[in-house]
């Protein structure tokens, strides 16, 4: 490897771990609930920060929790994992279309070790192609949040005051703003998405009765039918790695 | 349960990474159709605004204190934009408010 291309990746590293601190911070607040109904199941502290080190997905260690909890079969966990996890396969889609063709292949395994909803939004809309780094960088941060969080929570119950809690749980939100808006400043069609989106997220959280879905198909659906019907009305036309112009 | 923990567990991350793995490691090439290429560059915007709102308005001990917050970091990401800025913004906007409530 050039020293070009070591500076390059060590900048990248760098800035990964810069937005991975809020990040962390967030998933450490959000990782003590999932500490405690660990615990409220019967999993050790140990068991309880392995599930999050191994799966780094909150509804889904949730809802593999419920699974446990009930004793149910393999199979039943699977399929639960399949349906929660879902829309992690059209992120993955997304980013695979952002890294390089030139890519060292192996990078692929390691990126979709840690896709989460966060990393995602950080790195699907970074200028121009992803270094990897960036993704290690981040997930060097934000991993020992969410997994010390986790075995915290179940070792001690919820150690955080109340309105530290509650002021924390606004960090992941406030991240995927600053992902969504800044482009959408620059570009309408995206300013249209983004509050087509969100109202209609909204429509169907009220509709909740008429049309049950989980959070996690509701986020799925709606990807596929909005990005959908944006990509038919207003396609972008130019091809290569200029992909930030709308 | 102690017993077949680990292979629940087993089950659960592997289903996890596959569904994370599987795209990124099978599509090597760029995608050439102008649709598909369209479309996967409007979902990140769609899924994080989806999961932002309005999930953000019950994240915190009351929904004045979770608008204020949302709010907040709307305006800081509007006029800065900085991943860290906004993040923090809003909570300290939350906790300012959930203090007088």
């Amino acid at each position: 490897m050039s020293y070009g291309k070591r500076q390059e990746n060590k900048k990248w590293f760098l800035k990964g771990m810069r937005h991975g601190v809020p990040i962390g911070l967030g998933y450490f607040a959000v990782a003590f609930t999932l500490g405690i109904t660990a615990k409220n199941i019967g999993m050790t502290p140990l068991q309880s920060a392995f599930m999050s080190f191994t799966m780094h997905a909150s509804a889904g260690e949730f809802a593999a929790m419920t699974v446990i909890a009930a004793g149910s079969g393999y199979v039943e966990m699977a399929i639960t994992q399949l349906v929660i996890n879902l829309r992690y396969l059209l992120m993955s889609c997304a980013l695979s279309q952002k890294v390089s063709e030139k890519m060292w292949y192996p990078h692929r395994f390691f990126i979709s070790y840690y896709i989460t909803d966060e990393i995602f939004g950080i790195s699907s809309t970074v200028e121009g192609k992803l270094n990897p780094f960036y993704n290690y960088g981040a997930a060097s941060v934000a991993s020992p949040g969410w997994v010390l969080g986790t075995f915290l929570g179940a070792l001690v119950g919820n150690i955080l005051p109340d309105n530290v809690a509650s002021a924390m749980n606004v960090a992941l939100y406030g991240m995927f703003i600053a992902i969504i808006i800044p482009p959408a400043r620059k570009n309408k069609v995206i300013a249209v998405i983004v509050l087509v989106s969100m109202l209609a997220s909204g429509a169907f959280t009220l509709l909740a009765d008429v049309v049950p879905l989980s959070s996690g198909m509701r986020i799925l659906i709606l990807t596929i039918v909005i990005a959908g019907i944006a990509a038919f009305v207003h396609p972008i036309e130019e091809s290569g790695e200029n992909t930030n112009e709308g | 349960m102690k017993d077949n923990f680990y292979i629940y567990l087993l089950v659960a991350a592997g289903v996890t990474y596959l569904i994370r793995a599987l795209p990124m490691t099978l599509i090597r090439k760029n995608i050439q159709n102008k649709y598909i290429r369209s479309f996967l560059y409007y979902v990140p915007y769609v899924t994080l605004a989806v999961m932002t709102f309005p999930a953000i308005l019950s994240a915190t001990a009351s929904v004045v204190s979770a608008a204020v917050g949302f709010v907040t970091a709307l305006l800081i990401a509007y006029f800065d934009g900085n991943l860290f800025k906004v993040a923090m913004g809003g909570c300290v906007a939350v906790f300012l408010v959930e203090l007088f409530l």
